[in-house]
């Protein structure tokens, strides 16, 4: 293993990635915030939600935010290089075994994934206002669960932008993403699916829900939530599947 | 110094449509998903290589001429690692580029068929950032990309980003960027596919300029002054197969008689043929579809005459002549039966 290359790559992808930070963070942060204030402020402050409903939304919408942004950092520059113009191909060519590239694309997408989750707090807390109780009580839990969402957003990355083409960008949002969200557990606990007994059983696919469930429990751990070595082996699980489906797309897709 | 290429057996198959030109998997609610409910589902199947064996000496320019979709760019992608092959092996020097992948690749600069820049990227950056993926130093890599900057001609668009170059600037660039580890085996898939005169001209002496430093080269042309000129030894490529090799000379002077005259009559009488084949100087008469003949002879403009005369004889009107000195592409004519251009 060649770890100049993939050092020099990650650097790549970093220089990239600074160059283009305001758009970037405009365009994974701007949607989780505004969320936060129409719901988080406006809402609650009218009285139309309880001032609790602060403290569930939080760490669904850091979820959401790590998830997007993983998903954003690994799939939408893959699809874009492995398409007809072959951009790829450079990195393809240089001294490393194939598959470490994809490697290098997830490590990467797991450091933005976890700049993004990171920032939300400060900047969800500010715009929520009074009545936010954080716990820093399990900040070990809190770290592992971090590390393996980053981890989940940014191989389904890699899974996704191996697998579809650039005419079906729109299709993956509408299709993976939106439903993804809606019945991730983010602006709910999973706890309140009780009423809708199949769906409460059927969303248990959808990884968002480990993410928001597992950041909910070691930040709110008042709140009613998924149990958190449950959280931890569905995320290792899903990880797992994953990032082998992940690697071996990849793989197909660059080698002919 | 130097280092050559040695292919043995090689085999390719495709069975899927190569990735570039694959549809996006995963969602695809085209006809083609429709398509597959049949059971006897049509299978892609295209055999790209046939048993090809090739060696390449250490320090030699080496041609491989042919049609488009005669198999070059597959020998390419197999001895870059990009092309996985059905069978068969292929050595750069004496490493097994299937073997010992990240090996081979440290021996290997490639100039594809497409400019495959990194779009997020400047000129500059490209090459500063590809000369770290091959481990140089912060200082030698500014100083090499500097020098290469120069020597393409693109200092003054050095820090711009590449989406706004033009095609011959983006082909200089990924050239720049294939010697900017300064490897041993240069492959060029094609390279002055869409380049200007003055350009290409450029490109020859830089390829000549680096094979001085005793570095092989391999280079993939349909055009036959290109592989004239520039290479020491070539091998002929048609439907995956090697026809012909040597050098340039060797390979023109293996054409029966040299040179090579191309006839259209309205009709073409056994007897004709015959006449022709009588004719002084003329060692290979063959007729082609739709009144088209071809003669082989030592001599070119002194047999029209006689041409026409027997032409006459026989009451067979010619349309159309056609005189081609010895060359490469009376060569591909004549092994293939085909124009490489066909």
């Amino acid at each position: 293993m060649n770890w100049r290359t993939f050092y020099a790559m990650l650097q790549r992808d970093g220089h990239v990635a600074r160059r283009n930070l305001f758009p970037t963070l405009l365009q994974n942060l701007l949607q989780p915030l505004l969320l936060t204030f129409v719901f988080g402020r406006v809402l609650t402050s009218s009285g139309m939600l309880k001032a609790e409903y602060k403290n569930i939304l939080l760490p669904g919408i850091m979820a959401i935010s790590m998830v997007i942004s993983g998903i954003q950092a690994v799939a939408m520059p893959l699809i874009t290089e492995l398409q007809f113009t072959r951009e790829i191909e450079d990195r393809l060519l240089a001294p490393m075994e194939t598959h470490w590239l994809a490697v290098e694309k997830i490590v990467a997408g797991m450091i933005q994934a976890l700049v993004s989750g990171l920032v939300v707090i400060p900047a969800a807390w500010l715009m929520l206002g009074s009545g936010v109780h954080i716990s820093f009580q399990n900040l070990g839990l809190f770290a592992v669960i971090c590390v393996l969402v980053a981890l989940l957003s940014s191989s389904g990355g890699l899974a996704l932008g191996c697998s579809i083409g650039q005419t079906q960008i729109g299709l993956m949002f509408s299709l993976v993403v939106a439903p993804m969200m809606m019945f991730g557990c983010a602006y709910y606990p999973w706890s309140a699916l009780r009423s809708f007994p199949v769906l409460q059983y059927a969303v248990l696919i959808n990884p968002l829900v480990y993410a928001s469930e597992g950041l909910r429990g070691s930040l709110m751990p008042e709140i009613p939530h998924i149990p958190g070595l449950a959280v931890v082996g569905a995320l290792i699980a899903m990880d797992a599947v994953l990032l082998v489906f992940g690697l071996k797309k990849f793989q197909q897709k660059t080698v002919s | 110094m130097g280092i050559g290429i040695r292919i043995e057996n090689l085999r390719k198959v495709y069975d899927s449509p190569p990735p570039s030109a694959a549809r996006g998997g995963g969602f695809s609610f085209g006809p083609a998903r429709a398509g597959s409910k049949d059971k006897g589902k049509k299978k892609f199947e295209v055999v790209a290589l046939d048993r090809i064996t090739l060696e390449i000496s250490a320090g030699e320019i080496f041609g491989l001429l042919g049609p488009n979709g005669a198999g070059k760019s597959t020998t390419i992608g197999v001895l870059t690692t990009r092309t996985r092959p059905t069978a068969g092996s292929a050595f750069i020097g004496e490493c097994d580029v299937w073997q010992e992948q990240v090996k081979a690749k440290l021996l290997i600069g490639v100039v594809p068929q497409r400019p495959n820049l990194d779009f997020a990227l400047t000129a500059r950056e490209i090459l500063l950032f590809h000369g770290a993926y091959f481990g140089q130093g912060a200082r030698q890599r500014a100083r090499r990309s500097d020098e290469l900057l120069e020597r393409f001609k693109l200092t003054d668009r050095a820090d711009q980003n590449v989406r706004g170059f033009s095609g011959g600037m983006m082909q200089r660039l990924s050239i720049a960027r294939a010697m900017m580890h300064d490897p041993q085996v240069l492959f060029l898939d094609e390279p002055s596919a869409g380049l200007d005169p003055q350009t290409r001209l450029l490109l020859w002496e830089i390829v000549r300029e680096y094979n001085r430093q005793g570095k092989t080269i391999v280079i993939t042309t349909h055009y036959m002054d290109e592989a004239d000129t520039l290479c020491d030894r070539l091998a002929i490529i048609d439907h995956g197969r090697i026809i012909a090799q040597g050098s340039p000379p060797e390979l023109k002077s293996s054409i029966p008689g040299g040179y090579l005259i191309r006839l259209k009559f309205d009709r073409v009488p056994e007897e004709l043929t015959a006449d022709l084949r009588q004719l002084p100087g003329v060692t290979e008469v063959r007729s082609a579809d739709a009144g088209g003949v071809d003669v082989y002879a030592g001599c070119g403009g002194p047999l029209i005459g006689p041409i026409v005369g027997a032409a006459q004889a026989r009451g067979a009107e010619l349309h159309d002549v056609h005189i081609a000195e010895p060359s490469l592409e009376t060569l591909f004519l004549h092994h293939t039966g085909r124009s490489l251009r066909d």
